[in-house]
């Protein structure tokens, strides 16, 4: 299990650009995620990284070894990169345990006992001698996993796997994914363009947009300090306003809020997260009226406009776990730093 | 994500694939262009002495008078059923829609000898075209049904919405949206015509394919029959182009109209029996006479001695040459196919299209030719078995190219990738993917070409070694020597032979639509032909 680094790396087709110069790493051992989304190029950057696709310049270094660099395009069988492709892609003509045993040599792939140690590892035991049409969706995707994790590969390269499974199914999969991942000790990359996948699976996040990593950290870094309003939005939920900084206070129609870093002088906008959005009994703090609510169980959704005395009423978005408002209004209390980005 | 898919390979093909490539591209211009050395060997001026007679300007215009004649009556009966049994409340439509299609399983030489044997003055221009014409009409009928069935009918109902009557939206509305599939079916039909062998000359109509036959055994002199050949490919190639240009129009003009809504049915009132009468004629013309027919002379030759131990010689020798021509022409177009379906570039367009040449040669051509070159570089295998496979697998490479690179095209290609990123060389995962997996595809084209070998006259004719008769030369050589009743326990065979790939393209048809569930679906771009 090696630490994946991939530097400038350059790719256009018929002309047009698709990857600008992508720099990625990814620790050792660690799960990471490309969030971008879609035709951001992030599947593009992966079949590079596998060596399906040539890049036109830049480096990708797995471990101690160059497998991309100029003059340099190791062959995908060398490169020891397992590939989870979005829809499994198992061979139909094959067993499972054929399947699984497809990247192994010798004495382990005749065996069969690597086999069924990977299958037991993606909770299929027993499964050996089904065929992969007579497989859920889920399970397809873990003996697919199986099948990558086979030969240690370096590096595991997931592309949107769990995007085809239906809802109730993606979480447990998912879960079950990063634990036979942990317990195999796999560096992973995971392509994906469902931000709330991103954020609870990955330990590195990576954020994608037009053919570059505009920033990368940990889920919670990157959620709480977006680099710019548009990762802000692309993350998670946002509350963006009008702000103003002056003399180290940002001010804005809600009223002065603390920041998360300290900042100059400057007009700009502010963003928040929905659950920074309180309510509280009408007539205290801000007062608001409510807009459209949607219940989710969980918690719920609820927009509403703040009055601005003197100014237009301000949309903003609030996530409560608490009780549903009845009535119109509601009073409004904004919890937490926001961060601020100077207009450009 | 989608867009990586469809992107062209960005790897170069491996030599273990292009050489062969290479030999199956030089075998099927082979005949081509070896016609075209014999033609001018004798001098351009002999050559040009044989284009210009008065004689080859009459047989270029009675071969395009035939398919011209054959092609409207095609148009004709061809789109009439196609509306009658999809559009209108025609008693027992499905019955007939059913019968209507049969026809393509009768081999036009064996139609022409049901017809010769019952009514023998029925020889020349009008038994040809009245023979050639319930042969090929399906090739109109059935792209045609397939237009109707795909065709919006909400454009119908605007137009009599706007107050035009049925007959007149048919013409303006209906008709113009099945311009595309009548003329694809329209050309094929013609270049059928032109290149069939049997049927004219079974019923002594002088076209070119006859004409150079005859000339070949009949004179020493190989000019005229080499010149004519050229004539004849130059209309076939000519016709050839035009169907695929029209084919490419037709699958544009298929785009954005999905719709599973019923069309309207025209209720054809008074007029019912007269279109009843005129369906029973066209499958009495096409299947129930020459189906009687041969039933009248088998009942006949029956009760005279049957030779069974020629029938099982000639059955055993069909099946001997067709196997080795079936497994001889798909061993060389695997590597054709999966280059065409995988490494798509200008080269590999090129060695595809130039094993797409047989398609436009007459068997008839591309037999002379082979013999032209078994006699001059070739004297141990001419009248040999391997010229006369040689001959097969130019006339079948594009059936088989076909089936292989749609079936390999079939095959996602992320199996692939995966292969490779598990370790596996590009030679192990054609080994221990790609091939499995388009296997049966493969082995369904290879059947089809059998199927299709068995049935060939004039190349085997010509190519066969001398003393070895297959079902169709024996046919004809009894057919020609007016046994009819000895000739139809031959004909009855190939009957049945032919019914055979009917069946089975109809059931492969049904069995790719159910595989298309299960695991993994991925769009790639169409199947070859």
């Amino acid at each position: 299990m090696s630490r994946l680094e991939v530097r400038g790396i350059t790719k256009s087709f018929d002309g047009q650009p698709v990857l600008r110069g992508v720099d990625l790493e990814v620790p050792s051992g660690a799960f990471a995620a490309v969030l971008g989304p879609s035709g951001c190029g992030k599947t593009t950057l992966l079949r590079v990284v596998a060596g399906f696709e040539r890049a036109d310049a830049g480096t990708v270094t797995l471990g101690d070894t160059r497998v991309t660099a100029p003059g340099l395009h190791l062959p995908p069988e060398k490169r020891r990169v397992a590939v989870v492709p979005q829809e499994g892609a198992l061979f139909p003509h094959l067993t499972v345990a054929q399947n699984v045993a497809f990247g192994l040599r010798g004495r382990e792939a005749r065996r069969g006992t690597r086999a069924t140690e990977l299958l037991e590892l993606v909770g299929l035991r027993g499964f050996d001698q089904r065929m992969p049409a007579e497989l859920s969706g889920g399970q397809q995707q873990r003996v697919a996993l199986a099948r990558a994790l086979g030969p240690q590969p370096h590096v595991v390269l997931l592309d949107e796997p769990f995007s085809a499974l239906d809802a109730a199914l993606r979480a447990s999969v998912r879960t079950d994914v990063r634990a036979a991942l942990r317990a195999a000790g796999a560096t992973a990359l995971l392509v994906t363009h469902d931000q709330e996948e991103a954020l609870s699976t990955a330990d590195v996040v990576a954020v994608m947009r037009d053919g570059v990593v505009v920033q990368s950290g940990t889920p919670q870094e990157v959620y709480r300090f977006p680099r710019d309003v548009d990762v802000a939005r692309f993350v998670g939920e946002a509350v963006v306003i009008p702000a103003t900084v002056r003399d180290g206070v940002v001010w804005t129609p809600l009223g002065h809020l603390p920041l998360t870093e300290p900042a100059r002088d400057g007009v700009g906008t502010a963003v928040l997260r929905p659950e920074q959005v309180h309510l509280v009994p009408e007539g205290q703090g801000l007062t608001a009226r409510v807009v459209e609510t949607s219940f989710y169980g969980h918690d719920a959704s609820i927009r509403l406009e703040v009055r601005c005395p003197g100014e237009v009423d301000l949309p903003v978005l609030c996530r409560t776990q608490g009780e549903v408002p009845a009535g119109d209004v509601v009073g409004v209390q904004i919890v937490g730093p926001v961060t601020w980005y100077p207009a450009a | 994500m989608t867009t990586s898919r469809t992107r062209r390979s960005s790897e170069r093909p491996p030599v273990a694939l292009v050489v062969p490539a290479v030999v199956a591209a030089a075998v099927a211009l082979l005949p081509l262009v070896y016609l075209a050395v014999r033609a001018t060997e004798g001098g351009l001026g002999a050559a040009l002495e044989v284009l210009l007679r008065e004689r080859t300007a009459r047989l270029v215009l009675r071969s395009l008078g035939l398919a011209a004649a054959v092609t409207a009556a095609c148009l004709v009966v061809g789109v009439g059923l196609a509306w009658l049994t999809t559009r209108t409340d025609l008693p027992g439509r499905r019955t007939f829609g059913v019968l209507a299609a049969l026809p393509l399983a009768m081999p036009s030489y064996v139609a022409a000898y049901a017809w010769i044997s019952a009514v023998p003055g029925i020889a020349g221009f009008w038994g040809t075209f009245l023979v050639l014409t319930a042969c090929t009409y399906p090739y109109v009928y059935l792209p045609v049904v397939a237009a109707l069935r795909r065709a919006d009918p909400s454009l119908e109902e605007v137009s009599r919405s706007l107050g035009r009557g049925a007959g007149a939206t048919f013409r303006s509305v209906t008709l113009p949206q099945l311009r595309p599939a009548a003329a694809a079916g329209a050309l094929l039909v013609s270049l059928y015509v032109l290149s069939d062998f049997g049927a004219p000359s079974l019923l002594r109509y002088d076209v070119l394919t006859r004409v150079i036959h005859a000339s070949y055994r009949s004179s020493f002199d190989r000019t005229p029959a080499a010149v004519l050949s050229i004539v004849l490919v130059v209309l076939t190639v000519a016709i050839t182009v035009g169907e695929s240009r029209s084919r490419g129009r037709a699958s544009q003009a298929r785009i954005g109209s999905g719709v599973a809504r019923r069309p309207p049915t025209v209720a054809l009132g008074a007029m019912a029996p007269l279109a009843v009468a005129a369906c029973v004629g066209v499958a009495g013309v096409a299947l129930a006479f020459p189906v009687a027919t041969l039933g009248y002379w088998l009942a006949r030759g029956s009760s005279a001695a049957l030779d069974l131990g020629r029938l099982v010689e000639a059955a055993r020798s069909t099946v001997g040459v067709s196997l080795l021509g079936a497994l001889v022409t798909t061993a060389l177009a695997v590597p054709v196919g999966i280059l065409a379906a995988r490494y798509r570039g200008r080269s590999t367009r090129l060695l595809e299209h130039a094993t797409y040449a047989g398609h436009a040669l007459p068997g008839v051509v591309v037999a002379l030719s082979l013999v032209f070159l078994g006699v001059r570089f070739a004297r141990p295998i001419y009248q040999e078995v391997p010229l006369l496979v040689l001959g097969y697998a130019v006339l079948f490479l594009p059936a088989a190219v076909g089936a292989v690179r749609a079936s390999v095209a079939q095959s996602p290609r992320r199996l692939e990738e995966v292969s490779r990123s598990l370790g596996l060389g590009p030679s192990a995962v054609l080994r221990r993917v790609t091939l499995p997996l388009a296997g049966p595809g493969i082995a369904t084209g290879a059947a089809l070409v059998l199927l299709t070998a068995m049935k060939e006259l004039p190349a085997t004719l010509l190519l066969r070694p001398t003393g070895m008769d297959t079902l169709a030369t024996r046919l004809w050589t009894e057919t020609g020597s007016g046994a009819y009743a000895a000739a139809a326990p031959y004909a009855a065979a190939l009957v049945l032979l032919a019914a055979v790939p009917t069946f089975l393209l109809t059931r492969t048809h049904r069995v790719a639509a159910a595989a298309d569930a299960p695991v993994l679906t991925e769009t790639t771009e169409g199947a070859g032909r």
